[in-house]
């Protein structure tokens, strides 16, 4: 099988791969934001410097203190997620009683403060990274080769949005989530901290964003912009999947990496675009989103 | 007597700018069952708000067995042992019937247990994996009754259970709470539905713009209609 469809099958393949990986982070980060939206009704327009952050914060651990990327894989959520813990009690809960647009426009300009301060730092050109050593090398799977490390991002990328998603629909602090992007109000009533719920849930879906970020460290270059060119694609993504659910932003997530990828196969022009378009045409199709409750 | 279980002073609330209770007193004795009375807008269901803390802005004095909780946020409240049920009942359509009933946490020990529970309204049990919304809108009252029944709190704030029910159902809540208050619960009770009131109730505080204008005991009740007819009157 040299080719399929005219195309050779080893760049078919090849940008299939790619756009899994690209779906991954699409799914990821959406995965993040539609757990804090449902949660916080607040649209977290600082995800993308998060995800950043992560990236940042592996390569500092493994620069200043020697600790490598199993150590950041664990340690960069905490640190990020802490990060957004403090943000979310000293500005965002200061928010809630007002509009939503009041949420999206603090946390805008703190992404653009945090990639400022980052680029002031460590200037715009991109730190390298190294994949582990026991994560690199390729897998020869008949049809093409596999490099690991990329494997290995899909497979924990899937696993994390498993987790998430039993996580939320199967246990009690998962009801409670539930529960309280209903109706916060009743939720607290019961006798639930609900102020501290959103707090750490805040913290979880930032931490998530990190984690990603750690995960992508290897494979786009670390620098400040590397979350903003993401996030503006991974807003398209939550928008199609449909605001606040998690399946959604799973599914849209590793599907629209797919369309990305084949687009570039087999209409590499609008490989940019091709996204943006299915949102348009979703919108008007389908305003709540694919998986969106009316 | 002994000090009230509840005992609620000039209490006032309001929801934003507007002022919508102007010094409600109530004295709710341990094993009681209380109704509020009042028409629409007379201020019932946010005397019940006002007490888990729900309002906004909030004054006067609210002490639960012999502490003030006017200061309290919500949970605290409902931790220090109140439990409540609101008038759109609060099923959460994305729980299914066993969530919403396992979702209030204990409060105290000496609740009811699942099965108590699923013996006092067996309609519960036979739906146990539907979603909470899927329910008649009979069983979403039970449901949202039967969930507060876990907690241990033994004050319940139940507003309008009767509220567009029929009247098999209707009669089964009154049975419920009459089994409730023999089990040594605590009830205050928001009705419009008068009679309905007045085959649960031991006495009624009668609501008009957001002060309390008359006590009645049930015994009382029939002999005073000409008096509160003034504030139920339709």
């Amino acid at each position: 099988m040299d080719e399929i469809f005219g195309i050779p099958a080893p760049l078919l393949f090849g940008q299939l791969l790619l756009g899994l990986i690209n779906g991954a982070f699409y799914a990821l980060l959406s995965l993040g934001l539609a757990v804090i939206f449902g949660m916080l009704n607040v649209i977290n327009f600082t995800h993308g410097a998060q995800f950043m952050l992560g990236a940042f914060v592996a390569w500092a651990m493994l620069n200043f203190l020697g600790l490598g990327y199993w150590w950041a894989l664990l340690l960069a959520p905490i640190v990020v997620g802490l990060f957004g813990v403090l943000l979310e009690r000293t500005m965002i809960s200061q928010l809630y009683k007002l509009d939503h647009l009041y949420g999206l426009l603090l946390t805008f300009g703190v992404g653009l403060i945090v990639e400022g301060l980052v680029r002031n730092e460590f200037g715009s050109s991109g730190l390298p990274y190294r994949i582990p050593t026991e994560l690199t090398g390729a897998w020869d799977l008949g049809f093409m080769f596999m490099p690991v490390y990329r494997g290995w991002v899909v497979i924990v990328a899937l696993v994390a949005c498993i987790a998430t998603w039993l996580v939320i629909e199967k246990t009690k602090i998962g009801s409670y989530l539930r529960a309280a992007t209903e109706n916060p109000a009743l939720v607290q009533a019961f006798g639930i901290n609900v102020p501290r719920m959103m707090t750490l849930t805040y913290g979880a879906g930032v931490a998530l964003a990190a984690f990603a970020g750690v995960l992508a460290a290897p494979i786009y270059s670390v620098n400040p912009q590397m979350g903003s060119n993401l996030i503006i694609i991974v807003f398209a993504v939550v928008v199609i999947g449909g605001m606040g659910s998690i399946l959604g932003s799973v599914v849209t997530g590793f599907g629209l990496g797919i369309i990305e990828g084949l687009t570039k196969v087999f209409y590499p022009e609008a490989s940019a675009t091709v996204i943006f378009v299915v949102m348009a045409i979703v919108l008007l199709l389908r305003p709540a989103g694919l998986f969106g409750r009316a | 007597m002994a000090e009230p279980m509840l005992k609620v002073r000039g209490l006032e609330a309001w929801y934003g700018e507007s002022h919508v209770l102007h010094g409600v007193s109530l004295d709710i004795h341990e094993g009681e069952v209380v109704t509020l009375l009042g028409r629409n807008g007379a201020g019932k269901t946010s005397t019940l708000r006002a007490i888990m803390g729900l309002t906004g802005r909030r004054a006067g004095s609210i002490v639960f067995e012999g502490k003030e909780t006017i200061g309290l946020r919500p949970d605290l409240i409902a931790r220090s042992g109140i439990a409540y049920c609101p008038e759109e009942r609060g099923i959460f359509a994305s729980l299914d019937v066993t969530e919403n009933l396992l979702l209030p946490p204990a409060v105290r020990s000496g609740g009811l247990s699942v099965d108590e529970i699923y013996t006092l309204f067996p309609n519960l049990k036979e739906r146990a994996r539907s979603p909470g919304t899927k329910l008649s809108g009979g069983e979403q009252q039970m449901l949202a009754i039967g969930r507060i029944l876990r907690t241990g709190a033994k004050l319940l704030l139940l507003d309008e259970p009767s509220e567009g029910l029929a009247p098999v159902i209707v009669q089964q809540i009154g049975r419920t709470i009459r089994e409730l208050k023999s089990r040594g619960f605590t009830v205050l009770l928001v009705e419009q539905n008068f009679r309905f009131a007045q085959t649960v109730a031991d006495r009624h505080y009668v609501m008009e713009h957001g002060e309390v204008k008359a006590t009645v005991t049930n015994a009382e009740l029939a002999t005073s209609m000409d008096r509160l007819n003034e504030y139920l009157g339709v």
